[in-house]
């Protein structure tokens, strides 16, 4: 007799459908890191002079912290050592030379970008929503810039930001995320090698959704992408990721750095759909997705948002954070983070309070199903200098079966008296109960659990822009849904 | 309707239903008592289609088809209704919310076009007239949080909407104040047609009053010991169950 357990696992087993590999011919660099490798990565890029200092000064942190055996250990999750020896730090499709538009991109890329969902061509998009498509190591094509162009904003690839741009690159790089800030920022400065840029002007409302898709594909490699967000006096952006990768029986690492700015009276959005192999049933291969994201609100009545839907990964560890600079200044954290099988996610927040009035939200979702363990950690800062500064947390948790785990640590550190502090947590279970309550119901076992997982996330699935809501949906649908028997 | 021919349950290796058999006929109501742990709620889950419980030998018909090979939701959708002895807390899904996906999921079952949201809520607003249920319940979460006598209302305003063919009430009476008592006979009474039949287990035979009952059987031990017409409640709740188990010995031995 199947007990609730098993019952409540096999509605939520599904293979994951972005697995495939794209043959292609590659340019990759041999396994390991030095600062040859580091100065390579640079030079392929014709990066300037300080770019190239910088990277090697990040190095040399790196590779210190790395002696040291100062790899972040803190976390509430379980991995063999990481032999960074035996990563490729830079792979990328051949290309004789630079498209100069989408039709001359490889059909190959364009076709594993179509069998993703994400057609390169603009006719062909989703109307409203800009892409920028990061394949391996590198950027393959970005769509719309000419239109947003007109308006003035920058959506590119990193590496165009640093040929085009590299005043504003070299202004703001590092200033929100320095390579000193931990282990995985520091390796992340050194060999980062593409991701994705924009910049909008003062009191420009951006008209389309930007969004960056990053494909792992290549065997053995890392990747290291960088973002930078920069939104300047009285502008608003929306911006969106999402990530897929190959089905492989190795552990492959993932490790980005995310830098949003946000001026006076600016608004940026950031949402994330993320869905990396996770491993297979018995824990296997995946994807370590170890990411630093933060966000500056730098100028007053500033706000920036997060919401992430995270269903992928062997692995998450990421807390994607807002610093509170500027009086009246807003930070939003949303986060649906599922964990099946044998995934492991520590995920959580860091609310920085500065500025005075400043305000911050933290909703946090966890499900776990199977051996799957989610952990929310969290810090919630008032420093002195933030009168009357307000926050509200709220972190729920959802068990499927018995064998999975979830954990909350939420860390308040408050400095000044006028702060006002509010937090909320709950554990709830699917068991055997509620199915059979809904059954009982004429509702199928299924449709109960993804009711059920959908009431549970409502709150933050409405935060994402309307065209992604229904893809977050699908696939939270497709990571909990599946055949029954 | 329904017949039960010689059932036994055993859960976990410990057999609780010894031999059940029970037929109940389109617009009859039955009455269930019997003393604490004597099987009558292993009996309505296993009609409900609980997989807990096995079915070790016995057979069940449903409108001439054998239930036992059903699942739960099949049952349900051929018009099976479980009042709960323990409803279900479900957090995150509303009331209002739940009822629609099971009301439109039977509707689907039998060739129906679903309700839409305007009809639905014609409905629902005439069913919570009936038992009288507070709106705001609707917009909360299944069960969450809910009074004992809040959770055992809303079971009954359920099977008002979902107007089952069987309904089986598992101790749906306990825990109600009086008023609350008449609200949840006057659902029952409602449902009650020629077309439909309604199995009422209880301790009390106050409910009884309120919803007359055309048989009472008197489970013991994980047996029917005893069936009779509305005055066998009214015996049981004047004399106890004792002097039934002195029967029940004899007709053991026999
Ligand atoms: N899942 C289970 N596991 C183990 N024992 C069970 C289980 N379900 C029921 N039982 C046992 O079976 C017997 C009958 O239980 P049941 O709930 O059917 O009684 P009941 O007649 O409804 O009693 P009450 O009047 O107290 O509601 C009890 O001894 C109970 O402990
Ligand atoms: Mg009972």
């Amino acid at each position: 007799m199947a007990t609730a357990t098993d019952k409540i696992q096999r509605l939520v087993d599904k293979e994951y459908e972005y697995g495939f590999v794209t043959p292609i011919e590659q340019e990759v660099f041999p396994c390991g890191l030095n600062e040859e490798i580091v100065r390579m990565i640079s030079a392929k890029k014709n990066e300037p002079q300080w770019l190239t200092e910088w990277r090697l000064k990040a190095y040399r942190y790196w590779a210190q912290l790395e002696r040291a055996g100062a790899e972040p250990r803190w976390a509430n999750v379980t991995y063999p050592p990481i032999d960074y020896q035996s990563i490729r730090y830079y792979a990328a499709p051949k290309q004789r030379k630079r498209p100069r538009s989408l039709d001359e991109v490889d059909p190959q890329l364009r076709a594993t970008y179509e069998k993703l969902g994400i057609p390169l061509r603009e006719q062909e998009m989703l109307a409203g929503v800009a892409v920028d498509a990061v394949f391996d190591s590198v950027s393959v094509a970005t769509t719309f810039k000419e239109k947003l162009a007109q308006l003035g904003i920058i959506f590119c690839s990193f590496s165009e930001a640093v040929r085009e741009y590299p005043e504003l690159v070299r202004k703001w790089l590092g200033s929100v995320v320095p390579y000193t800030d931990n282990f995985f920022a520091a390796l992340n400065s050194a060999v980062f090698s593409d991701g994705s840029f924009v910049y909008v002007p003062k009191g420009v409302r951006c008209p389309m959704e930007l969004s960056t898709y990053f494909r792992i594909n290549a065997a053995q490699t890392g990747q290291f992408e960088r973002t930078l967000i920069i939104a300047d006096e009285g502008s608003y952006v929306s911006y969106l990721e999402g990530c897929t990768a190959p089905m492989r029986d190795e552990n492959q690492l993932h490790a980005a750095v995310v830098e949003l700015i946000a001026l006076d009276n600016a608004t940026i959005k950031y949402s994330t759909i993320q869905n990396w192999y996770p491993g297979d049933k018995e824990g296997k291969g995946g994807i370590y997705n170890f990411v630093t994201k933060r966000g500056k609100c730098l100028g007053k009545n500033s706000k920036i948002s997060w919401t992430q839907v995270e269903t992928g990964s062997a692995i998450t560890w990421k807390y994607p954070s807002c610093i509170l600079v500027g009086d009246n200044s807003v930070g939003e954290f949303y986060s649906v983070a599922i964990t099946n099988n044998y995934q492991q996610a520590d995920t959580g927040t860091k609310m920085i309070h500065i500025g005075k009035n400043t305000r911050s939200t933290i909703i946090s979702k966890g499900i776990s199903a199977g051996h799957g363990q989610n952990t929310y950690r969290g810090l919630v800062k008032i420093t002195k200098s933030a009168d009357h500064a307000r926050n509200y947390s709220q972190c729920d948790s959802l068990l499927l079966g018995d064998q999975c785990g979830a954990h909350t640590f939420p860390y308040i550190d408050v400095q000044n008296p006028t702060a006002q502090m509010e937090h909320e947590a709950t554990t709830s279970k699917i068991g055997e109960d509620q199915l059979f309550y809904c059954q009982q119901r004429g509702i199928s076992a299924e449709d109960a659990v993804s009711m059920i997982v959908n009431g549970f996330c409502k709150e933050v699935i409405r935060e994402l822009p309307m065209e992604f809501a229904v893809e977050a949906q699908k696939l939270l649908g497709i990571s909990l849904e599946g055949a029954v028997g | 309707m329904l017949e039960i021919k010689n059932l036994h349950v055993k859960v976990e290796d410990k057999e609780i239903l010894k031999g059940v058999s029970l037929k109940i006929n389109a617009g009859e109501v039955h009455g269930i008592m019997g003393p604490n742990g004597s099987g009558k709620s292993t009996l309505a889950q296993v009609l409900a289609g609980r997989e807990t419980y096995e079915v070790t030998s016995g057979e069940v018909l449903y409108r001439g088809k054998n239930l036992l090979t059903m699942t739960p939701e099949e049952r349900a959708r051929e018009g099976i209704f479980l009042a709960f002895q323990y409803p279900v807390e479900i957090p995150g899904v509303s009331n209002l919310y739940f009822l629609k996906t099971a009301l439109n999921a039977i509707r689907r079952h039998r060739g129906l076009p679903e309700l839409d949201a305007m009809d639905f809520l014609a409905l629902v607003r005439e069913k919570m007239e009936l038992v009288q249920m507070d709106e705001s319940l609707l917009h909360r979460p299944v069960n969450d949080g809910f009074s004992g006598g809040e959770k055992k209302r809303n079971e009954i305003f359920q099977m008002a909407v979902l107007e089952p063919t069987l309904a089986i009430l598992d101790e749906t009476d306990s825990g109600l104040d009086i008023d609350a008592l008449k609200i949840v006979a006057r659902g029952v009474n409602s449902l009650r047609s020629d077309e439909r039949a309604i199995l009422l287990i209880t301790h009390y035979q106050r409910l009884l009053d309120y919803v007359v009952p055309d048989r009472v059987h008197v489970l013991y031990d994980g047996r029917i010991v005893k069936s009779g017409g509305k005055e066998l409640a009214l015996e049981l709740e004047n004399r106890g169950y004792g002097w039934l188990e002195e029967e029940a010995k004899v007709e053991v031995s026999r």
